[in-house]
């Protein structure tokens, strides 16, 4: 079977949808409709390529030249697919999850909110399918234009401004990004993803290099919530909570851990890292976020701030198995792309629950509520002991494989900060979950569990965290791919 | 042998129709839209044909009345003025089609002289732009300065002080070109541009030339608005009557800009320019200043026409920019931001101009969310209009700014780099600005509740040539490649 065009379908669908989205915009039902059916496809379509991954093929399509030499190409390669299945799949949650959310909440402009959704998600598939910088510069900018409306939903003050600090943030980013590629096509005359780098047999001075990557690090950095340009994520929050759900647990802030993964691993190499000890500068970046991200969650009595401040730790747990530079850290990394992206999912989608059912959105008003809402705070309880890594779930797996990273790379520091962010994990989530099940609630009598249509992608996608701590091969053989694509990264490009 | 003809023949159409105007206007003053439009579109026409043929065939010499130069004039229709004539034509014939209803309300009863005004400019813009011949330029600069200082003085009440204050510096620059071009005709004894770039090697380092240059690049850069002989633009820009700035707006300067390519790089060449000193470096910094000048400028201003004359001095600049690199690169971003930036302009001045003639006013504090209702497509073409500006793929704006940028690391000049990156950003603050008022309610003003407002889109003969230009931006975006490809087989070097 032909599968050069699946790519650019995978890609295109959610955009077409908007179309049928933007115009039964008076139908609620038909409308919603045509989200479910875009992300159903979308997902199959990722699915069809998935086989290939797993064989460590890819698929290439060249589009249009978007400037001479410079192709608008798709290539799906293993790691493309591998974040792809995990946006893709869960956006089919989402959007159920959504429906539930937008209308117990009684939400305005709930078309433009689908339409944007359904243009984020093509930016994010397009994303992971990239074959080249340039490619990559106009999805991840599309991104940044699509998100911009789910983060003003609400345009209240608060939003407006979290709408400004995003763009600031994300559009300077953007331009970096720019700039920075423009100076790889200069001094390489590709800009080509290739795993193990395009800056074979080009020999730079070490400021240059330096300077060229901390470009490319401001760039990425701020999608990936790396300190200290991370002060859009926490504002964003005004956002929906599915928005803050999909987008900012998943797509955007992956988006931004996997242009990291691009640029070590398949722009700068990971050798050229190595010499040139660029990875320090990760290493230090990353360590330093999990920590302090970590902390200042703490005193976050906001639910979805304290959510946003973990995902701010621990998308540099990602950081920090790629800057590891081993095969295992790698590897550990990658696979907590996913961990974190299907606990995280679920604690927004609790959060989002309490918030449409009780109208509360304060830790300390939680006092007691998993009696009138026990699926949701089981679910929460999952999510968040995943997430301070007690087995078996996912997230001590990717955790496990990131402690080893950094033994096989004999650094002892990275073991002793993930050890402690453990800890200050269990310290920031154990109240919580404290106050849902052992202190007596006030005026709770009248309330029930939240719509199905929220409950239940809150208790799917918690128990694929388990079944993935427990199975990390169950579906789609996730481990497997992922140890694929590390060994790619490392002995110039041959597995 | 239509094609040996053509760029006497693009002239030729503007002459006829500023006369066919009067001639038809007198009888009936509703005839004089429909036949500038008519002559605009004849002329776009033959430009695009001739583009085309200059591209297949190489460039045509045409000498008028067979009479070859020294003895006669020449038009020299090469790749570099095929384009520009091609872009400004265009873009023009755009602009007459949608200032039907705005001249009717703006100057009603003047719609004859406008008219013919508007195709005595756009004879002096082509004639600058074809011309081989250095003094023939500054008659056409003339022709079309006088023309321009017309349009400009119809308008609001103002406009004519604005029209005063740019015909005097407009002559003062015109006199310093006019010197430069008389120093240059003591020393090479021709006025004819190939000859005398066949010469000028061996005039390396004339104090005459050097001087003749700068006079020329002051002379010409105030009509090109470079910073900081920009003065005249804001006021005329914003007080001159909608159609009137949509028209000139972005074709003037642009012709401007053409003739500082034509001296540097084609007459003088890039050594001789920078023989005595770093002009062209000099150039390029002042362009930078005038970039981020013009975008801090912009953000400072509530009125959306001042707001987007700011903006022009910012864009000129990166042409200029590009310019002053002289390297292939930068000249492709530089020719390929004239055309973005002539879409994207006249696209916001004319809806600029449809809003003022729906609102009564273009004050951008006074927006508010029913524009959103009210004109859902004209919004929608801002919104495109104004993401290309601010220079995110795949719209147009973003590739001139990555060739822009690819020329000046291809040159190694950081600052010039950074001033691209930080002067989008500012772009991205005056638009999004705008894009908020139109889109989102204002909490700033407490507003708690949707404006409710009827949709009252603007007319056909206005929604279409903005629709058309603000999709077209989305369409050069995706074959940039092409274009890109074309203006690099220009370049002179």
């Amino acid at each position: 079977m032909d599968l050069s065009l699946v790519p650019l379908l995978a890609v295109l669908v959610s955009l077409i949808a908007v179309v049928p989205i933007l115009l039964s915009s008076t139908k609620p039902n038909l409308r919603e409709f045509w989200t479910i059916l875009a992300a159903a496809i979308k997902f199959g379509l990722v699915l069809l390529l998935l086989p290939g991954a797993l064989e460590g093929e890819s698929v290439e399509l060249h589009l249009v030249d978007l400037a001479p030499g410079l192709p608008l190409a798709l290539k799906a390669d293993p790691l493309g697919v591998f974040f792809a299945v995990i946006a893709s799949g869960l956006w089919i949650f989402t959007s159920f999850y959504s429906i539930g959310y937008v209308r117990g909440a009684g939400e305005h402009k709930q078309t433009r909110y689908f339409a944007s959704f359904a243009v984020c998600l093509s930016a994010t598939i397009g994303i992971a399918f990239s074959a080249n910088l340039l490619t990559f510069i106009l999805f991840y900018e599309m991104l940044t234009v699509a998100t911009y409306p789910l983060v003003i939903h609400n345009e209240k003050k608060e939003a407006v401004d979290a709408g400004r600090k995003y763009l600031a943030f994300t559009l300077t980013a953007g331009l970096l990004l720019v700039a920075a590629s423009a100076m790889v096509y200069h001094y390489t005359g590709t800009i080509d993803f290739t795993p193990g780098g395009v800056f074979d047999g080009v020999e730079l001075p070490h400021t240059a290099m330096l300077v060229l990557f901390i470009m490319f690090l401001g760039a990425v950095g701020v999608k990936a919530g790396i300190m200290p340009i991370h002060g859009w994520l926490p504002a964003a929050m005004a956002a929906p909570t599915p928005v803050s759900a999909l987008l900012h647990a998943v797509a955007v802030v992956k988006s931004g851990v996997f242009a990291v993964l691009r640029v070590v691993g398949y722009v700068f190499g990971t050798d050229v890292m190595g010499d040139y000890n660029l990875n320090d500068i990760l290493i230090i970046l990353a360590g330093t976020t999990i920590i302090l991200a970590s902390l200042i969650a703490f005193n976050q009595d906001n639910l979805k701030r304290r959510l946003a401040y973990s995902t701010v730790g621990h998308l540099s747990y990602i950081v920090l198995g790629i800057a590891l530079l081993t095969p295992i850290g790698m590897t550990g990394g990658i696979m907590h792309i996913a961990a974190h992206a299907t606990m995280k999912i679920t604690l927004f989608f609790c959060a989002g629950a309490i918030y449409v059912n009780l109208h509360r959105t304060e830790i300390s008003n939680l006092n007691g509520i998993a009696k009138v809402m026990p699926w949701t705070m089981g679910s929460f309880a999952i999510g968040s002991m995943g997430l301070a890594g007690i087995p078996p779930i996912n997230g001590f797996f990717s955790k496990w494989n990131l402690a080893l990273g950094s033994l096989e790379g004999d650094m002892i520091i990275p073991v002793i900060v993930l050890v402690v962010s453990g800890l200050l994990n269990v310290g920031y989530f154990f109240p919580i979950l404290y106050r849902a099940y052992f202190k007596p609630g006030e005026g709770l009598k009248k309330y029930g569990e939240a719509s199905p249509l929220m409950v239940v992608p809150i208790v799917i996608t918690a128990a694929l965290s388990v079944l993935f701590g427990l199975f990390p091969n169950l579906f789609f053989n996730f481990f497997d791919l992922a140890v694929d694509i590390s060994s790619t990264l490392f002995n110039n490009g041959s597995p | 042998m239509i094609e040996s003809h053509l760029p006497a023949y693009i002239a030729l159409t503007f002459v006829l129709f500023s006369v066919l105007i009067p001639a038809f206007g007198l009888w009936r003053s509703e005839l004089s839209h429909p036949i500038a439009v008519l002559g605009g579109g004849i002329a776009a026409g033959f430009s695009l044909f001739g583009f085309i043929d200059v591209i297949n065939d190489g460039s045509i010499r045409y000498f008028f009345g067979g009479w070859e130069p020294p003895v006669g004039i020449e038009f020299v229709y090469d790749g570099l003025s095929a384009f520009f004539v091609l872009v400004i034509n265009v873009v023009a014939f755009f602009v007459l089609i949608h200032s039907h209803h705005i001249s009717k309300r703006e100057f009603p009863g003047k719609e004859m002289p406008y008219y013919s005004l508007a195709m005595l400019m756009m004879l002096g813009f082509n004639g600058m732009i074809m011309t081989g011949d250095l003094f023939n330029l500054y008659v056409f600069l003339e022709i079309a300065s006088l023309a321009g200082y017309a349009l400009i003085a119809i308008g609001d009440r103002p406009a004519p002080y604005a029209a005063f204050r740019y015909l005097i510096i407009g002559t003062a620059g015109g006199t310093l070109y006019l010197l430069g071009v008389g120093f240059m005709y003591t020393v090479t004894g021709t006025l004819n541009i190939i000859d005398m770039a066949a010469m000028l090697p061996m005039l390396y380092e004339s104090n005459a030339v050097f001087a003749a240059l700068i006079l020329m690049i002051v002379g010409i850069g105030v009509k090109a608005a470079l910073f900081p002989m920009h003065g005249w633009l804001p006021d005329s820009y914003t007080y001159a009557s909608s159609s009137s700035t949509a028209l000139i707006a972005p074709i003037g300067t642009k012709v401007a800009a053409y003739i500082l390519f034509r001296i540097i790089l084609w007459l003088f060449g890039i050594e001789i320019t920078d023989a005595v000193a770093p002009i062209s470096y000099f150039v390029g910094v002042l362009a930078c200043i005038g970039i981020l000048y013009g975008s801090i400028m912009a953000i400072a201003q509530s009125e959306m026409k001042r707001m987007l004359a700011y903006s022009s001095i910012s864009q000129i600049g990166y042409i200029i920019m590009g310019l002053s690199l002289a390297n292939p690169w930068g000249f492709a971003g530089a020719l390929l931001h004239v055309l973005n930036h002539a879409i994207m302009k006249a696209c916001l001045f004319m809806i600029s101009g449809q809003l003022r003639l729906k609102e009564g006013h273009s004050d951008i504090s006074r927006f508010d969310d029913g524009y959103r209702k009210k004109y859902p497509w004209t919004m929608a073409y801002f919104t495109i209009a104004a993401i290309s500006m601010i220079g995110l793929p795949p719209l147009a704006g973003f590739f001139s700014k990555w060739y822009l940028a690819l020329g000046t690391i291809d040159n190694s000049n950081w600052l010039f780099l950074a001033v691209i990156l930080i002067s989008s950003l500012l772009n991205a603050v005056y638009f999004f600005r705008v894009l908020e008022k139109v889109y989102m309610m204002d909490p700033s003003k407490g507003q708690k509740e949707p404006t409710d407002a009827k949709r009252d889109e603007a007319s056909a003969s206005m929604l279409w040539p903005t629709g058309i230009l603000a999709v077209s931006l989305i369409v050069i975006g995706f074959a940039n490649a092409v274009i890109v490809g074309v203006l690099l087989d220009i370049f002179p070097m």
